[in-house]
């Protein structure tokens, strides 16, 4: 088998569902199927058996590729026991629509509340999703096949979720998928705790797996059996305590929200606040993500790319971070791409003396606390593997009078081994906070929700900093992006999604 | 300057009358854990040099963890902790409350052993009031008033403030100036007040000096002693780091909904725990000592918006109980739980080690700073393990965080400038 160089010897890649190393862009069309269980015994012998790709690379692309994950509510439907599932952390087993906290943290209030949504919440929360991806043409063929199979044992919670063909664009017209976490397959990264006075793309493979070391050098909490519940050795053990089966190892948590994009309403609020200029109209669209519509960051690329941009690998546009711009003059601080991935370091930059390094630790250098107001970034980084869905929409189409809304947008789906440290952190406290990096009365420009704060003050506002002119604002901005559902899943391993399927 | 200072009253409740207690302190609530300003019971609004305050009842589910040592579960009565933080000395706050919230505060401490109709309740109350371990104020001097008054300057002036590009660098000056006047005729309209700062208490700022000498002094002299005893001290520390027990299991997931169901309504969260400290008098010693040591690096060093590298907590404390055997802590910090234990984490968790680490069941340590913290699962299960439900939280200004109140004072600051260069004119305008 080739495609092993640079990956550890420990990592049993043909025990990881293939979504966490590839993106199956190849695999142009995708459906997601969401299911509960109608009958248990025939919904754990299609689990036991299921055909799920791996990791593995192999020489041909897989003309199908199916993988699957489930809920807490479906652990609980396939009557997998509950010490088990009490081993999975606490906002898989509560969900993402488990209650008011978690929905005041993600900004799941006003149109956004859950109990608005399509599916997800009570009665419609999934079992387990079905991610099918196939070459050009051949998905209806094996989607029907797979319906099929599942027919005795689980019901369809909706019609299935069709994407669109990939392109590299989302809905609003955007670029995207461009920053991505750049996983350690091969272990190289120490595997302790150490401070990170740079930040890099690099990311633990504990950060998305559980079952290995993550960005602390710890082992994430997970459902690890005594041995006598595994007699057939069918799990693997776990790396830090041997005398433990590891359920979750090679799994991760898989976090699932459909946003619903209105294209007509972003770009006619832009043109308004544009004045109908179409080039003001891109530097405001652009400002608002932090990357023109071709991807190309607002802040200088550290190693400019050799070819134009709409050609640039995704890699090339990503190599950059906002040292430079500490007010946000380029790129505003509240740029989309700043709050999901502000791009700094463990320490407020400084030189490496013992002297300074000590100054910074105790805080009393003014310039660096200015500077230490995000989290460090490395802790909270996510592992994005969405599709679009919908109708592909123009900025002519969108700008054009009598134009509304599409039944468009993204299945956001992202990986990570801590749902609270990683995709909760980043929705909570960067993107949805209106006191990001020290703001006031701002959310983020896409997703913001737009409802009044606790003491009633507006959330509507973007601001960007000027470097010889005072801030501009936009004021009033409305909501784009609308949540329609959402669930948290576990994507096990694949001897684990064996191992639950028969337990 | 005036100096802010705090209350921390505790008493044992009546056994057969928790409930009732809390039933009593939801009702001063709005959302869960969020009190009304103006509730009938004890309307805090009324009581303008308030920052911050909460009532929790202090169950301790954790008391035996000390079987970990082979000792009993020690039997510690249900406390009620009334916390506040306020402007200016905490017994004039206390007869401020007395007077304007007598009734509602003998209500609620009607539920507490010994207090009866007949009871004094200012004195009661006085009685009651713990002294601080250590504790933790932001920014020393700034007050409610000033904090208020602020925010409502900048909310002024950030929407009369001309945003169009300037002419010429010497244009910022020209803004400034139409704001400065523009405030000027708010301020005479009565729309808006800054109120000068009053004047420091002479009294305060002695003792602060004579405190500042004396913890030299002692310094001075207790360095040499402990760098003589440090050939037994170390050895005693690392004995202990290696063979103390870790007690960090998760924790009890009603508990968990329960903590959760009262945070994040506000930009700012309230953080109340209670823990046992390690027996032996090695443990309590270097807790004490430690604390003098936090009490008086944050009397003297940090009093000017940040402890080392934490910009997010407005007031914190440390208060021993029962005899020096437990510690309970009380905070008030910007942004949700979890960004405040990462920010534990990765900026201060030696300094969390150096204190906490002397509590039962804190993670492994290594020489006083190093691991604890960092290790970040077992951390986070052990503070929220215990942590306490705040039954009733009051914010004097929602809505602000600490990078906003700081900004504010900029803005004020700048507004009163006789003059100003050019650039400093434009950095002023660009805080609006």
């Amino acid at each position: 088998m080739s495609g092993r160089e640079g990956f550890d010897a420990r990592v049993d890649l043909g025990d990881i569902q293939g979504l966490v190393r590839f993106g199956f862009k190849h695999q142009t069309e995708a459906a997601f199927l969401l299911l509960q269980v109608k009958d248990v015994r025939a919904a754990r012998a299609w689990l036991s058996s299921a055909d799920v790709t791996s990791a593995i690379t192999c020489k041909q692309t897989p003309r199908t590729v199916l993988q699957i994950a489930l809920t807490s509510a479906g652990l609980r439907a396939l009557d997998v026991p509950v010490d088990i599932i009490d081993g999975f952390s606490e906002e898989f087993i509560e969900g993402m629509a488990g209650d008011d906290n978690r929905a005041r943290r993600l900004g799941d209030v006003g149109a956004n509340d859950r109990k608005k949504w399509d599916w997800g919440n009570a009665e419609r929360t999934p079992h387990v999703a079905l991610f099918l991806y196939a070459l050009p043409g051949e998905l209806e063929e094996f989607r029907r096949a797979i319906e099929q199979q599942i027919e005795p044992g689980f019901a369809l919670l909706s019609p299935p979720f069709v994407t669109s063909a990939v392109d590299e664009n989302e809905p609003f017209g955007f670029r995207d998928g461009i920053s991505q976490p750049t996983l350690d397959w091969g272990r190289k990264r120490a595997a302790h705790d150490e401070t990170r006075l740079h930040y890099d793309n690099l990311s633990c493979l504990g950060e998305y797996l559980l079952g290995y070391p993550n960005e602390y050098g710890r082992y994430t909490p997970r459902p690890l059996l005594s041995l006598s519940r595994d007699p057939e050795n069918r799990l693997p053990r776990a790396e830090e305590c041997p005398d433990y089966a590891d359920l979750g190892r090679n799994g991760s948590y898989l976090v699932f929200r459909q946003l619903h994009q209105d294209i007509a309403l972003f770009w006619k609020t832009v043109d308004r606040y544009a004045g109908g200029k179409p080039a003001d109209r891109d530097m405001l669209a652009a400002a608002m993500v932090g990357r023109t519509r071709t991807g190309e960051p607002l802040v200088p690329l550290l190693t400019p790319p050799d070819s134009v941009a709409p050609s640039a690998a995704a890699e090339d546009l990503n190599t950059f971070n906002f040292d430079s711009d500490p007010r946000g003059t380029r790129c505003p601080l509240g740029a989309h791409i700043r709050r999901a991935n502000p791009r700094n370091a463990d320490f407020p930059a400084g030189t490496n003396s013992i002297v300074s390094k000590l100054i910074r630790t105790l805080g009393f250098d003014s310039q660096a606390r200015q500077d230490d107001l995000v989290a460090s970034t490395r802790f909270h980084r996510l592992l994005r593997r969405g599709r679009e869905y919908g109708p592909a929409v123009s900025i002519e189409q969108a700008l054009a009078p009598g134009a509304t809304s599409t039944p468009t947008g993204l299945h956001f789906i992202c990986l990570n081994a801590s749902i609270l440290r990683q995709f909760e952190f980043v929705q909570g406290a960067w993107l949805m906070s209106t006191k990001f990096n020290g703001m006031r009365d701002e959310s983020d420009p896409l997703l913001g929700n737009r409802v009044r704060d606790f003491a009633g003050n507006p959330t509507d506002r973007f601001l960007m900093a000027q470097p010889d002119d005072p801030t501009c604002v936009l004021a009033g901005l409305p909501q784009f992006i609308t949540v329609r559902g959402g669930a948290y899943f576990f994507l096990p391993g694949i001897r684990a999604l064996r191992y639950l399927a028969t337990c | 300057m005036t100096p802010q200072s705090q209350l921390t009253v505790v008493a044992p409740v009546e056994a057969t009358r928790a409930r009732g207690l809390r039933e009593l302190l939801a009702t001063l609530n709005t959302t869960p854990g969020n009190a009304n300003p103006d509730n009938a019971v004890l309307p805090f609004g009324n009581v303008p040099t308030i920052h911050f305050a909460r009532f929790s009842i202090l169950t301790d589910a954790t008391l035996g963890d000390l079987q970990a040592y082979d000792l009993p579960t020690p039997r510690h009565p249900v406390y009620l902790a009334f916390v506040v933080d306020c402007d200016g000395p905490a017994h004039r706050t206390l007869a401020d409350l007395a007077t304007r919230a007598g009734s509602g505060l003998r209500a609620i401490f009607s539920h507490c052993v010994g207090f009866g109709t007949e009871t004094d309740l200012l004195a009661w109350m006085r009685d009651h009031d713990r002294p601080v371990a250590a504790s933790y104020v932001n920014r020393v001097g700034r007050t409610v008033e000033q904090v208020r008054e602020e925010s409502a300057l900048q909310r002024a002036l950030s929407d009369r403030v001309n945003r169009a590009a300037l002419g010429s660098p010497a244009e910022a000056q020209q803004r400034r100036r139409d704001l400065v006047n523009f405030a000027q005729g708010e301020i005479e309209a009565g729309r808006l007040r800054l109120t000068p700062p009053g004047p420091t208490p002479i009294g305060w700022w002695l003792a602060k000096l004579f405190n500042a000498v004396f913890g030299v002094l002692v310094g001075l002299l207790a360095l040499p002693l402990l760098v003589l005893l440090s050939p037994l001290l170390i050895p005693a520390l690392r004995r202990r780091e290696k063979h103390d027990p870790e007690i960090c299991p998760r924790p009890d997931r009603d508990a968990l909904m329960q903590l959760q169901g009262l945070e994040d309504y506000d930009v700012t969260n309230q953080y109340t725990a209670l823990g046992t400290l390690k027996p032996g008098r090695f443990r309590l010693w270097l807790a004490k000592v430690v604390l003098a040591l936090i009490q008086f690096a944050s009397r003297h060093v940090f009093t000017r918006g940040y402890l080392a590298r934490v910009q997010t907590i407005h007031f914190a404390r440390w208060v021993l109980l029962d005899g020096e055997t437990r510690v309970l802590f009380t905070s008030n910090y910007d942004g949700g739980h979890q960004a405040y234990m990462d920010d534990f984490i990765n900026k201060v968790a030696w300094g969390l080690n150096v204190i906490f680490s002397n509590g039962l069941g804190w993670p492994k340590t290594d020489w006083l700073l190093f691991r604890g913290a960092r290790r970040e699962d077992r951390f986070k299960f052990f503070q929220r393990r215990h942590q306490l439900e705040t039954q009733v939280w009051y914010k004097a200004y929602p809505g602000l965080t600490l990078a906003n109140l700081a900004r504010n004072s900029l803005i004020r600051r700048g507004l009163q400038k006789a003059r100003m260069t050019d650039e400093k004119a434009l950095a002023w305008l660009q805080l609006l």
